[in-house]
């Protein structure tokens, strides 16, 4: 057990950042899902758009104000990008979910063009910030810093974001629309405006994604779509519209990826849609569907 | 009149299902809309509330057309929904329930006492105690109260009740009878769609009846317990 842990113990951490990564992603994807019934297939290309906003604004070595700034800008658009694809939504409210991704598809295909036009389709790798871009020693491994503080990122940000819906007013909105958005707007609650905030705040969570994940995935042409289909994953194994669910998801997929990858590595993307196979069997509503916390 | 209904015609997709209702109702009044099931009766419910959306016709409520809002927008202008199957939010507590719905409460109109948690727990002790609970943990009363409260804590002109004593132990129901009576004497106007006509004569002066899509009859509650004879035709009960 030892012997096996050490030798894994790299892959394992790189699954927990992945997986911390993935939850920063999917949560927006789930939230808007779970909520509004709205499929968001433009979310990878939020998630790249950050990426090159990583690349463009805080350089390939960044410094710690070019990387907060990066931080910052790709909050900004990941809002203005959000509140376009609700307000783009909008008027296929009532109509079927295919009708919602083709719409989506779309504009993330459009988007994708650009930014290659933008961008080039070079790899654009990014470092790690100051002080995070050594390795420090995990039980006698050398192990990427900024990985590790990516974990940690990612458990703050869980907390926060299971404090906040679970213990708050804007939670309890949350919750309510997941469990029945009619009778939350029967009580005067504006549906759009929440759809409005949740997509907004979902999309800058996917931009801060792109540029966390900038020094591990670098930001290329493609990216965008790989990290769709692990964030659908996510969504599908968790359940939709639920905070632990995206979470668990999330650590599962990351250990899938890296870990799956290291024991199976013929099999490894069998072992990814095995897994999601296998929940999709024996719990089609997905691990905590409706459980929102 | 405070609330009327003219020509309203609404419907699910291709098939209309309301094919012209009209009805009117007073500050204060309370009317039962009555009908033998699949009528429409939930169906005029939820087009009133901006949930199922009319066709043509019109929703008058203290002035303002409400055809055609959103369900938010009437529900701030005073028309608080306690819907079919009480429909509470069920991965929220109580006390949850009760906070959101005064989120967006209406400044209470005119000298009406406003609706508070604490006025809620006055009228409703039991909740009190489950405040901590989650809706599905709750008993078929106990959520009733909770959905009748959800309601009340928006401080609406006009409450519209869907078959509010379904399933509900007789004591729950008279215990509903009374608040809504006493929601009448504050001048809150009450639409009371029932199967219970126990609980519709206690609590209404008018009753419309329903059948395909239309009210076919109204008069007096009075008037409509003394003559057994239409009751009897009307919704196959005596
Ligand atoms: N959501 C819906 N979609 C399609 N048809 C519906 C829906 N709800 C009710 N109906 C149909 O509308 C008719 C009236 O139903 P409803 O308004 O629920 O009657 P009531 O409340 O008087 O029992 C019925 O024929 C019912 O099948
Ligand atoms: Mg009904």
């Amino acid at each position: 057990m030892s012997a096996w842990f050490d030798a894994n113990l790299v892959s394992i951490l790189n699954g927990a950042a992945i997986g911390c990564l993935l939850f920063i992603l999917a949560i927006g994807l789930s939230l808007v899902f779970g909520m509004m019934d709205v499929l968001n297939l433009a979310h990878g290309a939020i998630f790249l758009g950050g990426a090159y906003v990583g690349w463009k604004v805080g350089g390939a070595a960044p410094t710690w104000a070019s990387f907060l700034l990066a931080l910052g800008v790709a909050v900004l658009l990941g809002l203005v990008a959000g509140g376009v694809l609700s307000a783009m939504t909008e008027p296929l409210r009532n109509r079927s979910h295919l009708d919602q991704a083709l719409l989506t598809l779309g504009i993330a295909l459009v988007v994708a063009e650009l930014l290659s036009m933008a961008f080039g389709n070079d790899v654009r790798g990014v470092n790690a910030p100051p002080g995070l871009d050594g390795s420090v020693s995990v039980f006698g491994n050398a192990y990427p810093t900024y990985r590790l503080m990516l974990i940690g990122v990612g458990a703050v940000l869980a907390a926060g974001m299971w404090l906040l819906v679970s213990r708050t007013m804007i939670g309890a909105v949350i919750r309510g629309t997941v469990a029945d958005r009619e009778m939350i707007s029967a009580i005067g609650i504006d549906n759009r405006k929440v759809k409005l905030a949740v997509f907004a705040a979902g999309s800058a969570l996917a931009a801060v994604a792109g540029v966390l994940g900038g020094p591990i995935y670098g930001a290329r042409p493609g990216l965008d779509a790989t990290v769709l289909i692990l964030a659908l994953v996510v969504v599908v194994i968790g359940g939709l519209g639920s905070v632990r669910g995206a979470l668990v998801g999330a650590l599962i997929i990351g250990q899938i990826e890296s870990l799956g990858r290291a024991l199976f590595a013929d099999a490894a993307s069998f072992v990814l849609f095995g897994a999601l196979a296998i929940v999709l069997v024996l719990r089609p509503q997905g691990l905590f569907a409706g459980a929102t916390r | 009149m405070f609330l009327e209904v003219e020509n309203l015609t609404s419907g699910y997709g291709g098939s209309t299902v309301l094919t012209g209702v009209n009805l009117s109702l007073d500050k204060g009044a309370a009317l039962a809309v009555l009908g033998r099931n699949g009528v429409g009766k939930s169906t005029l419910v939820m087009t009133l509330a901006g949930l199922v959306r009319p066709l043509s016709g019109s929703i008058r409520c203290d002035g303002t057309e409400l055809a055609g809002k959103r369900p938010d927008q009437i529900a701030r202008s005073g028309v608080g929904l306690v819907p079919q199957g009480r429909r509470l939010w069920k991965t929220l507590s109580v006390q949850e329930h009760l906070e959101l719905s005064a989120l967006r409460r209406r400044p209470s109109s005119s000298s009406r006492p406003r609706w508070t948690l604490d006025r809620v727990f006055t009228a409703f002790p039991r909740l009190a105690e489950r405040r901590r609970h989650l809706g599905a943990q709750l008993s078929g009363g106990e959520q009733q109260m909770v959905a009748i409260a959800r309601a009340l804590l928006t401080n609406p002109d006009l409450v519209i009740l869907d078959e509010p004593s379904d399933g509900l132990a007789p004591a729950v129901v008279d215990r509903i009878g009374e608040v809504l009576r006493e929601l009448r004497v504050e001048g809150v106007a009450v639409l009371l769609i029932e199967q219970d006509l126990h609980l519709a004569f206690a609590v209404c002066d008018d009753v419309a009846v329903m059948a395909k899509g239309q009210v076919v009859h109204s008069c007096a509650t009075a008037d409509f317990r003394r003559d057994p004879e239409t009751a009897h035709r009307l919704l196959g009960v005596a």
